[in-house]
């Protein structure tokens, strides 16, 4: 059977499509959820995908963490639902304390629309499982706040228990403390990523088929599991 | 506090001499006669309002109209063509049950005043045009132009309006996939902010802008109603610049790409239940062109409560409310039956919604406040029979001076050295550098079908994902050669366009214009749009390819100097299979690289000669469009048989410049050796012309495709190392290259 994915769909929602059809290029079955859903359908796995919810007018997703689907979300995380937040979706990770620190403004003030090199440091994740360790791909990085901070203790902390899951590998973008490009939780199951894997699953649309490997390695920790 | 008194059509009839603020509305004395006539009495200030945006030179073409009709009388027959000119945009059939919507169109003004938001909003007003058609809009292009890159006010206007599009393009998740950026001091206070989108539809989705249905409900959904942008269309899009510009800062309206995105989710799931009859975009003279539209659109009548308009400002009076500009709001006609599911949809969508009144069979369009009548008028009378000006016409004096002074004087490069420099000073030049430092603000990814993009010839998308089914597009325009000739001027931004779109594979199939030109009140410059809209129809005819839409931005000047001339042509094509398409950069080594078509001795208005000589003078390029159809025929099919390894089209600059930007975008060298005279080789703007790199063991089936197209190909050499080498001239390495070309936008702009 094949696994089940939900993807969130949240008012200004963007990559949604793209995060579906990487799933179901991955060999997943997509399954749309409404930010009004307050239920999870038992999905295998949940997507956060890039956009601007709710306009992101505020700080970018302090209002979406709020959303009634997100109530269901949070808990089942904690639980060890695999949660893989992309751009705004990690944004929205952080915002509901998922994930330690946050995202702010680019250096340089400005939107960047990039490829970049990535390399994927802990590969013990449910979404990095199929990489090998050090690995470097190509993603699509396209955001204005991508530039991930976090306080001394708390970077000690992540550096220490190995929760950074990806680093930029050819030079820093953004203005990201320690070219950090994505951060885990502590049990790995939740996993937060600035740069798009779902735009990199096909040479013909983007930079190769480097970002495959999230949406795979999920389906086969699924299996495995 | 009472309500301020409102003008009725009670108190228009009592009081026939009351002054009324006409010229200030942008209305000439005839006009405002015309306007007496036409109802029998004076009109109400609501009617003022109603009469005074629809008659502006923005929405009613009233200078042009005489001129574009020539674009349908030459127009060549095409049967892909599912709905023409005169709708909100075009829409092209493009095969396996899709259609393709797509139009261009000028936000000049706003954008000069408030660059942020006059570019934001330019994007979200044409995205407006497309969903009004049916269609889920898929892609934005921008075509901008500047003043010179140095001048302090392009570093105030180009960050901007490239922050402005990013904000809302980006927001709304619509991917940019190309356009334009260049600069030429006549675009000085006077900034050129094109935007093109794209929409796809299948056959049946296809919708008109007509109210029909005595008893169907007119829905206004979308932003409140509030004072932004109040007379924006006649006072900002229609009158020159003087002196006093900071008064007419209110007038730019304020985008939220945020509910412009809901708005488009909302309406195609509208669409998709089957609940509108009828659907109109709020643009420019926002409630006042949607009622007056749709009303004339379906031969009915309209009753509308103005006062049932939900308002973010609940100090706005009916005419204020008819004229403001606010953005993201949409107006539906809906049968009775359906109003209950259209809001229930809406409400999913957090869109707010407000039935504002109802078809009628009387022909009029009736709008009243709190119950008083404050409009009555015939809605044909407002929407399609604005005044129309024959204006004079007059080939200014100083054509002929300008024309006589061709580029043979310039003193050329000829030694190596001296074309080395040439090439690296042109390459670094703002209007050839590397684009990136604008293009990234963009996103080019958002919906994952973005195939090419930026620097490419065109932007190609995937519309479907089974079949590969796509569109090219491109857009082209070219100020210098208008000036010296509109007609060839035009025809040569056509013909670019064209050649755009056949270098990536797609067969060019339909046409959208925006045409930026000075006031129409001198006769220099309307001879300069009549042959600039001439050139363009014959062009359109010569190719095959029909215009199904577009736009005309008048007064582009400040004071007394207009702006070049400045037709942008947007250019669609279709590909069958976007899996065949062909990028520009040389990937493969040992490939053969060639020069299709005929280079002459061309540079006036070229590239060199601004850059080098800051001179603009003689004749453009000679324009031949039998060898554009056969150098586009040649360049799909070679595509479809997947004997290129790259394309590239030749305009500014000309083989030069190509050159060195295949191998920037492939990060490969090639070693060419150019017959003749190498300068006139390497930088004549001849056009007709594109550098190919044939895959190798395809030589000798492109070589024969060639020749039954009558294209001559003249081989140039081949991919090789990590240099540009031009055979006993000189060479450049691709580092050198990419040096010179990446580091002049970042050093001026930050």
């Amino acid at each position: 059977m094949t696994a089940r994915v939900g993807v969130i769909t949240f008012p200004g929602s963007l990559d949604d499509v793209d995060a579906a059809r990487a799933v179901a290029r991955a060999g997943g079955e997509p399954v749309p959820l409404w930010h009004g859903d307050r239920d999870l359908r038992g999905l295998a796995a949940v997507v956060l995908p890039g956009g601007f919810s709710y306009g992101d007018y505020l700080r970018c997703g302090a209002i979406a963490r709020f959303s009634p689907v997100m109530t269901e979300l949070i808990p089942a995380a904690r639980d060890g639902l695999p949660v893989l937040g992309i751009c705004n979706g990690f944004q929205i990770l952080c915002e509901a304390h998922l994930l330690p620190g946050a995202l702010t403004r680019n250096a340089g003030l400005r939107f960047i629309d990039r490829a970049v090199r990535v390399r994927i440091e802990d590969t013990r994740t449910v979404w990095t499982g199929g990489y090998s360790p050090d690995e470097e791909i190509t993603l699509v990085l396209k955001s204005g706040e991508g530039a991930y901070v976090a306080d001394a203790p708390a970077l000690a902390r992540l550096a220490a228990a190995g929760q950074v899951v990806a680093r930029y590998a050819g030079g820093n973008p953004n203005g990201s403390v320690g070219d950090i490009a994505g951060v885990r939780n502590e049990a790995g199951n939740v996993v937060g990523l600035m740069p798009h894997p779902e735009h990199a699953i096909d040479a013909l649309t983007g930079p190769g088929t480097g970002g495959l490997g999230f949406f795979s390695s999920v389906l086969r920790a699924m299996v495995d599991g | 506090m009472s309500r301020p008194r409102v003008d009725t059509v009670r108190a228009a009839v009592a009081s026939p001499g009351q002054p009324q603020p006409s010229a200030e509305l942008g209305l000439t004395s005839g006009e405002y006669e015309r306007i007496r006539d036409l109802l029998g009495r004076r009109p109400t200030d609501a009617e003022l309002a109603i009469y005074s945006v629809m008659w502006s030179e923005h929405c009613s073409y009233k200078s042009s109209k005489v001129h574009l009709r020539r674009f349908a009388e030459t127009a060549p027959p095409s049967p892909a063509l599912l709905a023409g000119m005169g709708q909100n945009a075009g829409v092209v059939d493009i095969g396996q049950g899709y259609a393709v919507t797509f139009k261009i169109e000028s936000h000049n003004h706003p954008s000069y005043v408030e660059p942020f938001q006059g570019a934001a909003t330019g994007v979200g007003g044409i995205v407006r045009d497309i969903l009004a058609m049916g269609a889920r809009p898929v892609a934005v292009l921008d075509s901008l132009r500047f003043g010179p890159a140095d001048a302090p006010d392009t570093g105030r206007v180009l960050p901007g309006v490239v922050a402005g599009i990013s904000f809302y393009g980006n927001c709304l998740g619509l991917p940019n996939i190309g356009g334009e950026l260049g600069f030429d001091p006549c675009y000085r206070g006077n900034p050129l902010v094109n935007a093109l989108c794209v929409g796809v539809m299948r056959h049946q989705d296809l919708k008109l802008a007509a109210a029909r249905g005595t008893g169907n409900k007119v829905i206004l959904f979308g932003s409140r109603t509030g004072p932004d942008g109040i007379g924006g269309a006649s006072v900002l899009a229609s009158a020159t610049f003087g002196g006093s510009d900071g008064a007419k800062r209110p007038s730019v309206q304020v985008g939220d790409p945020f509910m412009e995105k809901l708005l488009v989710e909302c309406c195609l799931e509208l669409y998709a239940a089957g609940l509108v009859t009828g659907i109109q975009d709020l643009g420019a003279a926002g409630v006042s062109c949607a009622t007056t539209e749709l009303a004339a659109g379906g031969g009915s009548g309209m009753r509308v409560e103005l006062d049932a308009v939900p308002l973010r400002d609940p100090g706005l009076g009916p005419a204020e409310i008819l004229m403001s500009e606010s953005q993201e709001r949409m107006m539906a006609v809906v049968e009775p039956g359906h109003v209950g599911q259209f809001m229930q949809i809406c409400a999913r969508w957090g869109v707010l919604a407000t039935v504002i009144g109802e078809v009628t069979g009387t022909g009029r369009l009736q709008m009243t406040w709190h119950g008083e009548p404050v409009v009555d008028i015939d809605p044909g009378t407002a929407a399609d029979q604005g005044p129309v000006y024959h204006r004079p016409v007059a080939r200014p004096a100083a054509q002929d001076g300008l024309v006589a002074d061709g580029p043979a004087r310039l003193a050329r490069p000829s030694a190596g050295p001296q074309l080395r420099a040439t090439l690296l000073s042109l390459l670094a030049s703002p209007g050839l550098a590397d684009k990136s430092w604008v293009t990234e603000q963009y996103d080019r990814h958002v919906r994952g079908n973005t195939v090419l993009a930026m620097p490419e010839d065109a932007g190609v998308l995937r519309i479907d994902e089974q079949t590969g089914l796509g569109v090219a597009l491109a857009t082209d325009g070219n100020g210098r050669f208008c000036l010296l000739d509109p007609y060839a001027g035009a025809q040569l931004a056509l013909a670019e366009a064209y050649r755009n779109v056949a270098t990536t594979g797609a067969v060019p199939l339909a046409v959208t214009n925006c045409l930026n030109f000075g006031s129409p009140e001198d006769p220099g410059v309307m001879w300069q749009f009549s042959e600039a809209v001439r050139g363009l129809a014959d062009g359109c005819a010569a190719l095959g390819v029909p215009v199904t839409g577009g736009n005309v931005s008048f007064y582009n000047q400040t004071d007394s100097a207009a702006i070049h001339p400045t037709p942008v042509v947007g250019v669609l094509g279709v590909h069958p299979d976007v899996t065949r398409r062909v990028p520009i950069g040389l990937r493969t080594e040992g490939a053969t690289v060639a020069l299709l078509g005929r280079t002459g001795d061309e540079f006036g208005g070229s590239a060199w000669a601004q850059v080098a000589h800051g001179h603009c003078g003689g004749q453009p390029p000679a324009v031949d469009l039998a060898a554009e159809r056969a150098l586009a025929a040649l360049l799909t099919e070679a595509a479809g048989a997947g004997l290129l390894d790259a394309a590239h089209d030749l305009s500014e600059g000309g083989l030069a410049i190509a050159l060195a930007e295949c191998c920037l975008a492939g990060g490969r060298g090639c070693q060419v050796t150019v017959p003749g005279d190498v300068f006139t080789q390497l930088f004549s703007e001849s056009a007709a012309r594109a550098v190919v790199a044939v895959r190798p063991g395809g030589e000798a089936a492109f070589a024969a495709l060639a020749a039954g197209h009558g294209v001559p190909v003249t081989g140039l050499g081949v991919v090789r190392g990590d240099s540009l080498v031009v055979t006993g001239s000189f060479d450049i390495s691709v580092d050198e290259l990419a040096a010179a070309h990446r580091g002049t936008l970042r050093a001026l702009f930050g």
